[in-house]
C-alpha cells in the first residue's frame, strides 16, 4: 500500500513551526508546540497520538476552524501550495476550505446536521464554491453518494443523517470531502466509532478514494494498528510536541522515543497471561443463562444460554446490534427476556420477589462505558462512592464511610484526599477508577463491565485492564467483559462468546477462540481487526 | 405522525369537553344572576319569574342536561345583557385579540430571533451585554404601568396617538408595542440559549470546513436547529395573549376577548363566559397543535418517530 513518491514533487501541505496556545482559567498552556511536517500528493501521513496531544487541533488550524478565543495561534505557517493561509483574510480563506483541503469528522451523528437531508449538505458544497444549478448541485451529490457505495443513491439523497448507520453516515461524510475534488483530505478520527468490519471498508475507501484522484491523506488516530496499515509516514504527538516522525515501517519496527514504545506497548492482545488452572467444569456456576431471548421490534437476543464460573472472566464480543448490551441490560434486570431463565445460584432471578431482587442486585454490578456520562457531575467523589451504601443502608454502617471510601480509592489507584474532588477535575481513565470503586463497594460477586475501557486512550487501557485482572484475584470477583474490540478481550478474558444479530456463534476458551476460530463470522471478525503485526511481516 | 396528530386532536377534545363541564358548574357557584340583572329593590314575584324564565330554578343536572342539548344544535345559549346569541358576541371578539396576538408575536418572533442570535455569536461580546440587560428588563416589564405611561406620554402630551379605540396604523401602536415587549425580552433570552449550544455543536464546525459563510452558518445550519425551544415559548406566549390581553385591552378600549370574559364574568352573563372560554380553549389547543406541527416539520428526527 506504500506509494511512491518522488523527491521533486512539490508538498501540497506545509506546517512550519506551529504553536498554539489556549487560554484557560488557569493561566494558558501550550496545545501544539513547535510542530513542523509535510504532505506530498499520493501520500498518507499518520499523526498519532492521544487525547490531548495537539493532533485534532493542529487539524482545525489547518480547516480555519479553531474556536479562538480560547485558542489561540503563537507563531507558525500552514502553507497551502506554498500559499500561508494563516495569512489570508477569513473570505479569502473560506474559498480554500473545502475545495483546496476537506475534512471527515470522527463522530457523524453530530458533525451531520440534523435537520437538513444529506443530499442537500452535499449539494451544499457546489452552492457555496460553484455557480451550479440547484438541479446539477443535488444530481452531484446523488453521484458522489454512488461512489462511496450508498446503495440506492437517488432515494437516499433525501433521507436524514439519522436515517443512516454509522458507517454509512462516514460515507456521506466522505462524499462530502470529495465534492469538490480537494488536494488534501483530513481524516480526524474517521474510524473510532465503528465496528470493526465497518472500519476496515472505510480505511480500504479512502485508501481507493486517495490514489485514485492522488490526493494527499492525512489520517489522525489515536490506533496505532489503523496508522500501521495506512499510511506512508507518521509523526507521534505527545502534549503538543512531535516526538518522533519517520516512514511508517521504521518507526514501528524501530520506535526511537521513549513515548512510541510506550504507546506500542500498550496495543492490546499483547499481555501475557499466567496460565490459570482451569477447574471450571467442577465448580458450580454462579450464573446461568438458559435459553433467553428478548425481542423488542426486531430480535434482539435469540435462544442464548451460557454460564459464569467464580472468579473468571467471560468476554462478550460482537459488532452493534449483536446483542451484547441486551445481555447485559437483562441480568441486571433493567428488562425483562420475553423467555428463557436467568439462575443466580441456581435460583431463578426472573421470579424474585422484591427483597431477593434488592438483595441479588447488591451482588452484581456494572461499569459503563462513558466514565463522562455515568457519574453524576455534581456530586463529588465521597457522594459517588458511598451512594450504594446509603440505598443498601443495612450494608454498612455511617461511620465506616469514610474509611471505606478512602480504602476504595487506594485499591483503585487513587489518593483517599481524591474523596472531595468532583467528577470534572479528573481525567477519562481516572474517572473509570472511581466507576470501578462504586462497583465494588458492596462487595459484589460480579461485574458486567459494558465496554468498559472503549473510550479510553490506549495506554490508559491497558492500565484499567491491569487493574481490573488485579482487582479480580483481591476480591475474588467475575466479570462479564462486553467490548466489540477484540484485542482487549484477548487481554482479558478466560472465556469468549462471539455474538452475531442476538445469537451466540461460537464460544470457547479465548485462545482457542483467538487462534483457531471455527465460524467465518469469527474469521472475518479477527481478518478485519487492523495489527502492526501485518507490517511487521 | 398522522397518527400521533389524530391522537393529539381526539385529547383536545377531550381536554375541552372536561373544561366545559367546569366552567358550566364553577360559573354558577358564583351566585343567583338575578341579583345583578334586577333592581335592587325588585319585588319577589318579578325574581321567581326571571329565573323560571331562564331555567335558574331547575336543579342544576337539568341545567346542565339542557345546556348540553342546545349544544348539540350549535347554540351556545343567549346573553343576557345582550340578548343576542352568546357565540355571536364572541366570535365578533376573538379576530380582534387575534389580530393582535398574530401581529405582536410577529414582531416578538422576529426581533428576537435576530438580536438573540447576535447575542449568541460572541457570548459575552458587547453586543450580548447590551442586549442580556435590556432583554431581562424587558421581560420583567410591568404592562399595565407602561401602558398608561405611553398613554400620557404619546396621546396626553405630545398627541401623536389615540388614547384608545380601534381603527387604523395609529390606534395599533401603543397596544402592540406594549404587547411586544414582554414575549420579546423573554424570547431572546431564549434564541441566544439555545443559539449558543448550537453554534457550539460539531455540524457548525462541518459547516465551516464547507467554506460557508458566517450568515449562512448561523440563520441556516444553526438557527434550524435552535428553533424548537424558542417554538415553544412563543407558543406559549402567543396563547397567552390569545387568551385574552386583558390588561391591553382594557386599556386601550379593545372590543377583544380578554376584555368580553372579564366584563361578562362580572355582569355573570354565563352563557357569553362559556362560549368565550370555548373558543378560547378552541384556538389555545390548535395553537399546541400547530406547535406540534412546526416541530415536526423543523426536525425529521421527530416527524419519523
Amino acid at each position: 500500500m506504500v506509494t511512491k513518491v518522488s523527491e521533486a514533487i512539490k508538498s501540497l501541505l506545509k506546517v512550519n513551526n506551529l504553536s498554539v496556545s489556549f487560554d484557560t482559567a488557569e493561566g494558558s498552556f501550550d496545545a501544539v508546540n513547535a510542530v513542523n511536517f509535510d504532505l506530498k500528493k499520493g501520500e498518507t501521513l499518520a499523526i498519532i497520538g492521544e487525547s490531548g496531544s495537539g493532533k485534532s487541533v493542529t487539524a482545525s488550524v489547518i480547516m480555519g476552524i479553531l474556536t479562538c478565543p480560547p485558542g489561540r495561534i503563537k507563531s507558525g505557517e500552514v502553507l497551502l501550495n506554498d500559499l500561508d493561509i494563516l495569512k489570508l483574510s477569513d473570505s479569502e480563506r473560506r474559498k480554500l476550505m473545502g475545495s483546496k483541503v476537506a475534512i471527515i469528522f470522527q463522530d457523524t451523528l453530530s458533525h451531520l446536521n440534523p435537520v437538513f437531508s444529506v443530499g442537500s449538505q452535499i449539494a451544499e458544497c457546489f452552492d457555496v464554491h460553484k455557480n451550479l444549478s440547484k438541479k446539477e448541485s443535488w444530481n452531484r451529490a446523488v453521484k458522489l453518494l454512488e461512489r462511496v457505495r450508498i446503495p440506492n443513491p437517488s432515494k437516499r439523497a433525501k433521507d436524514f443523517p439519522h436515517q443512516f448507520s454509522g458507517g454509512q453516515r462516514q460515507r456521506v461524510m466522505i462524499a462530502m470531502a470529495l465534492a469538490l475534488e480537494p488536494d488534501i483530505i483530513i481524516a480526524d478520527e474517521p474510524t473510532t466509532a465503528l465496528d470493526v468490519t465497518i472500519q476496515a471498508k472505510i480505511l480500504e475507501l479512502l485508501g481507493e478514494l486517495r490514489d485514485e484522484r492522488n490526493m494527499g491523506l492525512i489520517l489522525i488516530t489515536h490506533d496505532l494498528a489503523i496508522a500501521a496499515e495506512i499510511s506512508d509516514k507518521v509523526i507521534v504527538l505527545n502534549k503538543g510536541k512531535i516526538v518522533e516522525k519517520g516512514i511508517t515501517r521504521d518507526v514501528f519496527i524501530n520506535p526511537n522515543h521513549d513515548y512510541t514504545r510506550q504507546l506500542m506497548d500498550s496495543i492490546p492482545g499483547k499481555i501475557k497471561k499466567q496460565k490459570k488452572k482451569i477447574s471450571k467444569k467442577f465448580s458450580d456456576p454462579i450464573l446461568e443463562i438458559k435459553n433467553i431471548s428478548k425481542f423488542y421490534d426486531t430480535i434482539a437476543c435469540d435462544n442464548v444460554s451460557f454460564n459464569l464460573f467464580p472468579n473468571e472472566v467471560l468476554g462478550i464480543v460482537g459488532e452493534s446490534g449483536s446483542g451484547k448490551t441486551t445481555i447485559s441490560n437483562l441480568i441486571l434486570r433493567l428488562a425483562s427476556p420475553s423467555n428463557g431463565e436467568i439462575l443466580y445460584h441456581g435460583k431463578n432471578v426472573l421470579n424474585f420477589n422484591k427483597k431477593d431482587l434488592f438483595n441479588f442486585r447488591r451482588k452484581v454490578q456494572v461499569v459503563f462505558q462513558d466514565p463522562y456520562a455515568s457519574l453524576n457531575p455534581t456530586m463529588n467523589i465521597y457522594d459517588i462512592i458511598s451512594e450504594p451504601w446509603v440505598i443498601h443502608s443495612d450494608f454498612l454502617d455511617k461511620k465506616s464511610y469514610k474509611s471505606n471510601v478512602s480504602d476504595l480509592l487506594t485499591s483503585v489507584g487513587l489518593h483517599p484526599d481524591d474523596a472531595i474532588k468532583f467528577p470534572h477535575q479528573f481525567s477519562g481513565g481516572q474517572r473509570q477508577r472511581i466507576a470501578i470503586a462504586r462497583a465494588l463497594a458492596l462487595n459484589p460477586e460480579i461485574i458486567i463491565c459494558d465496554e468498559a475501557v472503549s473510550a479510553l486512550d490506549v495506554s490508559i487501557q491497558a492500565q484499567i485492564i491491569k487493574l481490573l485482572l488485579n482487582l479480580r484475584n483481591k476480591f475474588s470477583l467475575s466479570y462479564i467483559f462486553i467490548a466489540h474490540d477484540l484485542p482487549v478481550v484477548k487481554d482479558l478474558a478466560d472465556r469468549v462468546i462471539v455474538m452475531k444479530s442476538g445469537k451466540i456463534i461460537e464460544q470457547g476458551l479465548v485462545n482457542d477462540v483467538f487462534n483457531f476460530p471455527k465460524d467465518k463470522y469469527t474469521k472475518d471478525l479477527l481478518k478485519a481487526s487492523p495489527s502492526i503485526e501485518n507490517l511487521i511481516i | 405522525m398522522k397518527q400521533y396528530l389524530s391522537k393529539r386532536i381526539f385529547s383536545s377534545i377531550l381536554a375541552i369537553t372536561g373544561l366545559f363541564v367546569m366552567v358550566f358548574f364553577l360559573a354558577r357557584l358564583t351566585g343567583d344572576p338575578g341579583h345583578l340583572y334586577l333592581p335592587i329593590d325588585a319585588p319577589l314575584e318579578v325574581r321567581k319569574e326571571f329565573s323560571e324564565k331562564h331555567g335558574f330554578n331547575d336543579p342544576i343536572y337539568i341545567q346542565f342536561g339542557k345546556f348540553l342539548g342546545d349544544l348539540t344544535d350549535g347554540n351556545l345559549g343567549y346573553s343576557l345583557r345582550k340578548e343576542r346569541p352568546a357565540i355571536d358576541i364572541v366570535l365578533e371578539a376573538i379576530p380582534v385579540t387575534l389580530s393582535l396576538a398574530a401581529v405582536a408575536m410577529s414582531i416578538a418572533l422576529l426581533g428576537a430571533i435576530i438580536i438573540g442570535s447576535l447575542a449568541a455569536y460572541r457570548p459575552n461580546g458587547i453586543f450580548d451585554r447590551i442586549s442580556r440587560v435590556v432583554s431581562l428588563t424587558a421581560a420583567s416589564a410591568p404592562d399595565f404601568w407602561i401602558a398608561i405611561t405611553a398613554i400620557l406620554i404619546f396621546s396626553v402630551s405630545l398627541g401623536w396617538l389615540p388614547t384608545s379605540g380601534i381603527g387604523g396604523v395609529p390606534y395599533w401602536i401603543m397596544p402592540i408595542g406594549i404587547l411586544v415587549i414582554r414575549p420579546l425580552g423573554l424570547l431572546v433570552q431564549v434564541v441566544r440559549g439555545s443559539m449558543i449550544t448550537a453554534l457550539s455543536s460539531d455540524f457548525v464546525k462541518t459547516a465551516r470546513a464547507k467554506g460557508v459563510k458566517e450568515n449562512v452558518v448561523i440563520f441556516k445550519h444553526a438557527l434550524r436547529n435552535g428553533l424548537l425551544p424558542v417554538i415553544t415559548v412563543a407558543g406559549d406566549q402567543a396563547a397567552a395573549i390569545a387568551n385574552g390581553a386583558v390588561i391591553v385591552e382594557t386599556i386601550f378600549g379593545w372590543p377583544g376577548i380578554g376584555k368580553l370574559m372579564i366584563d361578562s364574568i362580572m355582569q355573570r352573563d354565563f352563557a357569553v363566559v362559556q362560549a368565550s372560554i370555548l373558543i378560547t380553549a378552541i384556538v389555545i389547543l390548535s395553537i399546541n397543535i400547530i406547535i406540534d406541527i412546526a416541530y415536526a416539520i423543523l426536525d425529521p428526527r421527530i416527524r419519523h418517530k
